[in-house]
């Protein structure tokens, strides 16, 4: 994956649990259209382990995953078509 | 477009959750209209939970009181309810449960000549009513009006429903074409009911009428859902519009409403 690729909207998750960081992700995609990227920051732990597994079955693509010196994780997830 | 609150996202997160309703879904059913008939033994359950999904409106249509009688299976009702209105009584409940939603309590009872005036500010009925007149009178008139909507009924240990687009699929009358004689049938205050069928008919009911407004999954179109509880039997049995329903076929005979006797309602103790 070229580390060019356009982010359409941010979305920092820091300290939300599971599953409200999956509910805001959803929100979040809600507001972009198709094919769009959106970066989301997960904490370390369930919410890396469970997410994005949960958005792999609506369909949507990881594009990458992330860790950030604190330990969070950067998703990039681009939206289903 | 999406304006929930923090404290909406929390109360529906477990809709938004779901792959085949998400923020999408929720959206659609805080625009929705259903219609409760009957603040009954179906109606019960299906209030509180449409109450509970966040549908943005929910009308429920009953005349009677709270009877101490009803109490056995009319769960949105409790003991300190008996004498008031059922509507007012179940709005209460079930404003209890969802601020957000607009509860519009109807203490009337449908009739041919109001009827059309009550359902036409709505996207849905779910039809809850204890009475055959009545599951005739709203099948008629969901099919003149073009509403999709769901018929239930249970006795003793029995409940069938099947969902009804008018137009696209089988509607009551394709499959029973008019109430049975007067008598024929037992109602429930003569044959008894099992409380918790009521809940479980009620909640497939509303299931429809969920899945409906957000789209998800497949409904009980063409299809008689029928369960014997005493066995725990679930049937599905296939149905088939038919051309020559007297309400929804090729040439209609019925093409306006009457009320036929009410024979049920009459049976009061």
């Amino acid at each position: 994956m070229n580390s060019e690729v356009i982010i359409n909207a941010r979305k920092d998750l820091h300290g939300v649990s599971c599953p409200m960081n999956m509910v805001y992700t959803k929100v979040a995609l809600a507001e972009l259209g198709p094919g769009q990227i959106l970066e989301v920051i997960l904490d370390d732990g369930p919410p890396i382990n469970n997410v994005p597994g949960s958005l792999k079955r609506e369909g949507h693509e990881i594009l990458r995953q992330q860790q950030c010196e604190d330990g969070s994780w950067a998703l990039l997830i681009r939206k289903s078509d | 477009m999406i304006d929930f609150t923090t404290e909406q996202l929390n109360r529906y997160s477990r809709h938004i959750l779901l792959k085949d309703v998400g923020v999408e879904g929720q959206v659609k059913l805080g625009r929705a209209r259903v219609l409760v008939v009957g603040a009954g033994g179906l109606g019960s359950p299906a209030a509180l939970y449409l109450a509970a999904a966040g549908v943005g409106t929910i009308g429920i249509v009953d005349n009677d009181q709270v009877d101490i009688s009803n109490l056995q299976r009319q769960i949105v009702h409790g003991t300190k309810d008996i004498g008031r209105s059922k509507v007012e009584s179940a709005a209460e409940a079930m404003r209890a449960i969802n601020p957000d939603v607009e509860v519009r309590p109807l203490a009337t009872m449908l009739c041919a000549d109001n009827i059309m005036e009550i359902i036409k500010d709505y996207d849905f009925i779910l039809d809850g009513c204890d009475n055959f007149p009545t599951k005739f009178l709203v099948n008629d008139a969901c099919v003149m009006a073009g509403i999709p909507f769901s018929h239930g009924g249970i006795l003793r240990f029995d409940g069938q429903t099947m969902t009804v687009i008018p137009g696209e699929s089988a509607c009551y009358r394709c499959v029973f074409r008019q109430p049975p004689p007067p008598d024929s049938v037992p109602t429930c205050s003569q044959a008894g009911v099992l409380g918790a069928i009521a809940g479980m008919l009620g909640t497939i009911q509303t299931a429809e009428a969920l899945k409906y407004i957000t789209g998800a999954g497949r409904l009980l179109t063409d299809t008689l859902l029928s369960f014997d509880a005493s066995n725990m039997d679930f049937r599905k049995v296939a149905l088939r519009r038919q051309d020559d329903c007297p309400v929804c076929g090729a040439r209609p005979t019925i093409t306006e409403l009457t009320d036929a006797e009410q024979t049920v309602c009459a049976l009061k103790k």
